[in-house]
């Protein structure tokens, strides 16, 4: 065994030594390299996140002065009925959200995960909605559906009285079938990734056992799959909660305030009422809510020590 | 390996999902090919019985040819900025020795959590206290520092899967961190860094809220605030409006064909991981 004045300090243990030579720091990068970055992204997203806050006790109206007033926006938004009602509202189209995407986006996912030649050539169709923005999407189901010009004209009785964005049922509806129609293909994407991962040995053992396809997909593809599960939960849950341009270009908050969810009330708020104080409250609220719901799933499922799905292979 | 019987269940939810999202794409473009006349008879889900490009031109000249070009520049710098700014970044989180470090790489994985949304009304302040307002750069500056985490955590990764032995090599040779950037570590990640170029260029392109908020008149819009506005101010002009929205996914459907498993991974970000 050399000791450590003969070798060369480089091929000594990696950790052991640490900063005392000084060589084993040699052609390591130092903070600098990091720093541009993290200024950068200091400023613009670390900032603002101390900064919501602070301008959450204000009074701004977008031109003019910032005056300081104390609790007086969080004494009106809690007073506010539609303030209480969004944050229902969020967490309602939240679940029906998660209730509709995740079982499609997993048998889609599983099923685009075979290899067959015909599977691959329809999931590259599958996977089209996602080459559109939420934008477009938007955009083109509010003139698919459209009471007037849209399908429901020509096909009356199939939607009720063709309006769907006048009953509050009709309008979370839409919500939530455009949000389901934009983004399972990118759950089916998370879902197929992983099936394609599955050791091909689990299969072949599992039909060594007797299992059928259904058999096959209930006790080795599910429990394979729950990682992935797992991630597109907190996926599916921070997006739903902070839905906005669905809500926007879809329904406009309406009817009344039937579908005014709390990041789109945030806007109307700051950017259409001008109050940016009662804008930044709600903001504040709604990464408050977002973070709680996003622990709760992280430590329901255990992702904070998720098990390798590998084990006892 | 015996043959499997056909999976009929599967077979008919595969064409069902078919016909959901393949009728509307269908719809769509069969409608931007009416006269504005033919669809108002026709109504959307007939055969067109006329066809026509007018839509198409007919987009340009309600002035997306302008947005088109706004969106490109948004795009390209803010790709600009996550290529400068993401790889010394990614690469001091995996071989720094430095305490600052694993804080800043704690600090991006906190900024995972942060929604745009959140940072709206402070933004807002920033960029017109910065007198940005209803400028491009007000736009591109929030959106690239937006993708900054996710790209991070991307690169980060495919830098990991680098072996030590490698750097090590580079050491003896008396190789400073600038060299073993270049040399190195650069060019065995161009996997990951054509991924978060991809990313980066499909959250500019399609971004919406810093546009909304931060812009306000014609020569600065991007093209998914000029489709907002053209619903609310044409909505009966249905196939112009259609054919600006088929315009929008033109580029994305270019890279989609020819670089799909790039696309594929910058969708995913960090999903896919």
């Amino acid at each position: 065994m050399a000791t450590t004045t003969v070798a060369p300090p480089l091929m000594t243990e990696e950790r052991r030594s640490g900063r005392r030579s000084g060589g084993q720091n040699l052609g390591r990068p130092g903070f600098a390299w990091a720093l541009p970055a993290t200024l950068f992204f200091g400023f613009f997203a670390i900032v603002p996140l101390v900064l919501v806050v602070v301008l959450s006790f204000t009074s701004w109206s977008g031109i003019g002065s910032v005056e300081y007033v104390g609790l007086a926006n969080w004494r009106r938004l809690a007073a506010d009925p539609t303030m209480t009602q969004s944050l229902w509202l969020s967490v309602l189209l939240t679940a029906l959200g998660v209730a509709v995407q995740t079982p499609l986006s997993l048998l889609i996912g599983v099923w685009a995960a075979g290899h067959q030649r015909n599977r691959a050539v329809l999931s590259a169709i599958f996977f089209l909605p996602l080459l559109l923005s939420m934008t477009a999407v938007s955009v083109l189901w509010r003139v698919l559906l459209d009471p007037n010009f849209g399908v429901p004209g020509q096909l009356p009785g199939l939607f009720g009285d063709g309006n769907l964005f006048g009953s509050r049922t009709g309008a979370i509806g839409v919500l939530v079938f455009v949000s389901s129609w934009q983004f399972i293909p990118f759950h089916a994407l998370i879902y197929q990734g992983a099936a394609r991962a599955v050791p091909a040995v689990l299969y072949q053992a599992a039909e060594v056992d007797g299992a059928g396809r259904w058999g096959q997909f209930r006790h080795v593809t599910l429990p394979q799959l729950r990682n992935a599960m797992i991630t597109s939960l907190v996926l599916m849950v921070v997006g739903g909660l902070t839905t906005f341009d669905t809500v926007l270009i879809l329904t406009g908050g309406g009817p009344g305030t039937d579908t005014t969810i709390t990041a789109y009330y945030m806007y109307e708020q700051a950017f259409k009422s001008f109050d940016f104080g009662a804008g930044a409250a709600i903001a504040l609220l709604l990464v408050v809510v977002a973070t709680i719901i996003s622990l709760i799933v992280v430590r329901v499922s255990g992702y904070d020590k998720m098990r390798s799905t590998m084990e006892g292979l | 390996m015996t043959r499997r019987r056909p999976n009929w269940i599967a077979g008919i939810g595969a064409m069902f999902w078919l016909l959901l999202v393949g009728l509307p794409i269908y719809v769509m473009v069969s409608i931007t090919v009416q006269t504005r006349a033919g669809y108002g008879q026709n109504g959307p889900i007939s055969l067109p019985d006329t066809f026509t490009l007018e839509n198409y031109t007919g987009a340009f000249s309600e002035g997306f040819g302008r947005y088109f070009l706004n969106t490109v520049v948004v795009t390209a710098s803010v790709v600009a900025i996550v290529l400068l700014l993401v790889p010394p970044l990614a690469y001091a989180i995996v071989r720094s020795r430095s305490r600052f470090t694993s804080a800043v790489f704690r600090l991006f994985l906190l900024g995972l959590a942060v929604p745009a949304q959140a940072v709206v009304v402070p933004i807002f302040y920033l960029i017109n206290t910065a007198k940005l307002y209803d400028n491009l750069l007000g736009v591109i500056l929030p959106t690239a520092a937006f993708c900054l985490p996710v790209c991070a955590l991307i690169l980060s990764g495919v830098m990991r899967d680098i072996t030590s032995d490698l750097y090590e090599a580079m050491a003896i040779d008396g190789a400073a961190p600038g060299r073993v950037f270049w040399q190195l570590v650069l060019p065995l990640s161009r996997g990951g860094i054509s991924t978060i170029a991809v990313f980066s260029a499909l959250q500019a392109w399609n971004g919406f809220l810093f546009p909304l908020i931060l812009t306000q008149s014609e020569s600065t819009k991007v093209i998914t605030l000029g489709l907002y506005n053209f619903q609310t101010q044409h909505g009966i002009n249905v196939p112009g409006l259609l054919a600006a929205v088929v315009l929008s996914m033109v580029p994305v459907l270019l890279v989609y064909l020819f670089a799909r498993r790039a696309l594929v991974q910058g969708l995913m970000g960090v999903g896919g991981k």
